[in-house]
């Protein structure tokens, strides 16, 4: 195959330079962004009024990354003359993003549809206590969160 | 207690430098400390070498600096949390760690994955082999001096990740497959994106071929270099590319009947007679063509249906053991589960095809130059992650 | 030199003061042109682009500015005298390249009359430095890099030599301006129109000259002893900050010296035919600078692309295949020369 000594060598150079001559592939972020995928993990956002503290999510993160306290009321009863219930009300909700994976166990488990995947990846802080985010941080997030894309053919759709 | 040779010189090679390369100059020997930070090594392994001039007299691999305790860690986690950990053995092909894992608990849970699943299953191992094979084509022209090759291979696995990211979310950690299938479908457009993406994924190999494996000083410095006869390799645990380039013929996508869609499809096993630095590079460059042609053929006979089979809320694996190995990128990982009915498994062992992989490396560094050693080290292809666990 | 005759100590000053701003500023640019930008479109991405808000145009004098600021280290166990001198002694062999190469009719600090044995003699001064900085260090590493540092330096230099042969031959001098003129007045089979660049008949010797000159500047693929996925980084490796600079700008600099000795013996230096006199005077040191960058750029071309030799196969392509090949062409130049 090699014919003619050093025809490697040659065609080697052919290709930097063909590469140098092609636009670079670089993005100046920040002056140029990529947009995520819809689906891209990038933060937690919490849907308040859906949550109702019965900790799957707490405890199925692999890291413990999710604190949940909440406490036993008495709300009014759905019908005029009936007793009062007891809910639970979410009191503090924080997520430790210094130690979240990034997994999704937790929006995977939650039985109740409280919590939502967020492309936003840019919330780095300056302090390490700030990646802390509480209930109102991740209620927030909920303005950023997309609608599920829609699928290929040939899937089914998913029953919730 | 007597002391042989072998220990007073690890003594000494330990003692010359902990954390940065140095040398001892003894009486007959040069004892040469790669690592554990060096840049040829690519993350934290040591290699004590023993000198004579430039010639390796003896040589030693000391692992375990990355130990993070995943045995331990699986049997204190459940099920969808040990998938999450275990993305992160082999952390440049992350799908491809999760699937033997999770065929181990469904064949204890005796369901198999809708067809669906199982092509997708396949798509996304192959996209991880993809992806982590040429990022190895990059940095074995980096050890070599060839700086160039890198940015190449970022570039278009960057390419790969993304696809990875549109199904999953996550580039680098997908932790998407479940016990019975798939956590989701793929979104819209994905298949015409990633065909589209294989095609670069080809023009990059023939680029590199032209590039790298062409140029005569690339072939000087690796052909003949780091020979591993096959008996050899097979007494050391070698799999993968770098046992099909010493010329056998073994690959476990073939020769094992797994519920993934390798067998509906027509491919080749590459392999390469001569077993040395140069073989194990092309082997592996000829297989990420081949993994590129076996997503086409999948993308185009995908079934249509359900992603996910009736399993379950909440997993419970019926007790028994169940052993599964798969033909990962590096070679050959296996998981040996043992369940005793819980939510989590009771034991997990992990053969990881690095550790073994690695292990060869004081037979071959024996008599080889000091450049050579480099080489080497970069045509074996180990991850940190994979060796040490 | 100028139309105005000055007394011999001032104008040896104003050419001591040139010559000693051309190296930092053809380092920059060299450095800016194609290890910072060139190489980083050949990998496809962008280089600089922030510093200086234009591309990125004043990241090196940055860098440079940096390098001044940093606190100077010299090894305990090192030998300070010559661990000082030793960039030194490089940064001389750089400059007296400078001192031949001519920009223009008149613009050359000293036209000598042994101008190209003048250059290669002063070109090799550098393995001193090399060699001291080695030794000096106190540390394995640097002597194990500057001896293979030497090694090479001192078996690429036959090559670097007997490429030039075959131009001295069929310019029939050895001072630069007269070879430049050679290539001016001469002509191709009759036709004067871009004179006779001895790239044309000495291709042999230029690609021999090139790929010597790789080997000179330690650059890839001759780069062993700078290895930087192996061994730290050879010689230099207890540099720190400005002797650290000098050693860069040094090999940067003399890339420039040798790229522009290339182009004066094989390119036409600053002469194309139809520019004479005075205009010759101003637009030389441009004509020179377009061609010292075609040069450089096949010099960092090849160096971007190539992985590196070992050191014995170094050594093998110089002996075994560099200087057969560099006889042959002087050969052969004599037979044409003595047939023609």
């Amino acid at each position: 195959m090699p014919d003619i000594p050093g025809k490697g060598l040659v065609k080697g150079l052919g290709v930097t330079l063909r590469t140098m001559l092609q636009p670079a592939v670089t993005t100046q972020y920040p002056k140029e962004k990529e947009t995520p995928t819809v689906r891209a993990r990038g933060v937690i956002a919490l849907k308040e009024e859906n949550c109702t503290v019965c900790m799957l999510c707490a405890r199925s993160c692999p890291d413990w990354c999710i604190y949940i306290e909440g406490h036993k009321e008495k709300a009014p009863p759905r019908r005029a003359g009936g007793r009062p219930r007891q809910v639970n009300a979410l009191d503090r909700f924080d997520i430790d993003y210094a130690l979240c994976m990034y997994c999704g166990i937790c929006v995977d488990v939650c039985p109740f549809d409280a919590l939502f995947w967020s492309p936003e990846y840019e919330y780095s802080e300056w302090k390490i206590a700030d990646l802390l985010h509480d209930k109102d941080k991740l209620g927030e997030w909920m303005d950023t969160v997309p609608e599920a894309p829609p699928l290929e053919v040939g899937a089914q759709a998913q029953k919730k | 207690m007597a002391v042989t040779e072998q220990q007073r010189r690890a003594y000494v090679a330990s003692q010359a430098a902990e954390a940065r390369v140095n040398v001892e100059l003894q009486t007959e020997d040069m004892t040469l400390n790669i690592g554990p930070q060096h840049p040829a090594t690519h993350g934290t392994l040591r290699v004590v070498a023993s000198l004579d001039g430039e010639q390796v007299v003896w040589a030693d691999v000391v692992c375990g600096y990355m130990h993070r305790g995943y045995e331990k860690l699986t049997e204190v986690r459940t099920y969808p949390q040990v998938t999450t950990l275990v993305n992160r053995i082999d952390w440049l092909s992350s799908f491809a760690n999760e699937v033997p894992f999770i065929l181990a608990a469904e064949k204890l849970m005796e369901v198999e994955a809708p067809p669906r699943a199982q092509y997708i299953r396949t798509i996304l191992f192959e996209l991880a082999r993809i992806a982590n094979i040429t990022l190895f084509i990059g940095t074995m022209g980096a050890d070599l001096g060839a700086i160039t090759p890198v940015f190449y291979a970022f570039r278009d696995r960057e390419r790969v990740l993304n696809q990875i990211e549109a199904v999953t979310g996550g580039r680098f950690h997908p932790n998407f497959d479940r016990i019975g299938g798939l956590k989701d479908d793929l979104p819209r457009g994905w298949i015409d994106e990633t065909r589209a993406v294989m095609n670069r994924v080809r023009e990059f190999c023939d680029e590199l071929e032209e590039l790298l494996m062409g140029n005569e000083i690339f072939q000087a410095r690796t052909r003949g270099i780091g020979v591993i006869p096959a008996e050899v390799g097979l007494s050391y645990g070698l799999s993968g590319a770098n046992i099909r380039a010493s010329g056998l013929d073994w690959d476990l996508r073939r020769d094992q009947d797994l519920p993934l869609a390798w067998k509906d499809l027509d491919w080749k096993v590459w392999t390469h007679p001569d077993g040395d630095s140069f073989a194990r590079f092309w082997v592996r460059l000829q297989e990420t063509r081949e993994a590129s042609k076996m997503v086409d053929q999948m993308l185009d006979g995908l079934p249509a249906g359900p992603i996910q089979a009736k399993v379950p809320r909440i997993i419970k694996v019926p007790a028994g053991e169940a052993w599964v190995h798969t033909e990962n990128p590096l070679g050959e990982m296996g998981y040996y589960i043992v369940s005793q009915g819980g939510l989590g498994p009771f034991r997990c062992k992990i053969r990881s095809a690095s550790f073994n992989n690695v292990s060869v490396l004081p037979w071959v560094l024996r008599g080889t130059y000091v450049p050579d050693i480099i080489t080497i080290l970069a045509s074996l292809y180990f991850i940190l992650g994979d060796i040490d666990r | 030199m100028l139309a105005i005759s000055l007394p011999y100590w001032a104008e040896t000053t104003i050419k001591t003061v040139i010559v000693l701003a051309v190296i930092p500023a053809s380092a920059l640019t060299l450095g800016y042109v194609f290890l910072m930008k060139t190489m980083a479109h050949m990998q496809s991405r962008m280089g600089p682009m922030e510093p200086g808000g234009f591309h990125g145009w004043y990241q090196l004098i940055g860098d440079g500015v940096k390098f001044i600021q940093k606190e100077d280290i010299i090894p305990d166990q090192a030998d300070r005298a010559i661990f000082a001198l030793a960039p030194t002694v490089v940064l001389i062999s750089t400059f007296l390249l400078f001192v031949v190469i001519p920009a223009g009719p008149r613009l050359v600090v000293e036209n000598l009359d042994t101008g190209v044995f003048f250059a290669l003699a002063v070109s090799s001064l550098s393995v001193i430095g090399v060699l001291m900085a080695g030794w000096s260090s106190a540390n394995k590493y640097s002597l194990l890099g500057g001896l293979r540092a030497a090694g090479q330096l001192i078996a690429y230099e036959l090559p670097l030599v007997l490429a030039v042969v075959g131009v001295v031959m069929q310019a029939g001098t050895m001072s630069l301006q007269g070879i430049v003129k050679f290539q001016q007045n001469g002509e191709i089979f009759g036709f004067g129109g871009i004179g006779l660049p001895l790239v044309l008949t000495q291709f042999v010797g230029f690609v021999l000259f090139i790929a010597a000159s790789q080997a000179e500047l330690t650059q890839a693929p001759f780069d062993m002893p700078l290895a930087e996925s192996e061994l730290v980084a050879g010689y230099t490796t207890e540099y720190t900050g400005f002797r650290f600079l000098f050693f860069y700008m040094a090999e940067t600099a003399t890339a420039f010296a040798l790229a522009a000795i290339a182009a004066t013996l094989f390119l036409g230096g600053w002469a194309v035919p139809w520019v004479h006199g005075t205009a010759a005077d101003i637009l030389g040191p441009f004509i020179l600078g377009a061609k010292v960058m075609l040069v450089a750029f096949l010099i960092y071309w090849i160096r971007f692309t190539y992985p590196r030799f070992r050191e014995d196969q170094l050594q093998s392509f110089a002996w075994k295949y560099l200087i057969p090949i560099s006889l042959a062409n002087i050969l052969i130049t004599a037979i044409f020369k003595v047939a023609f």
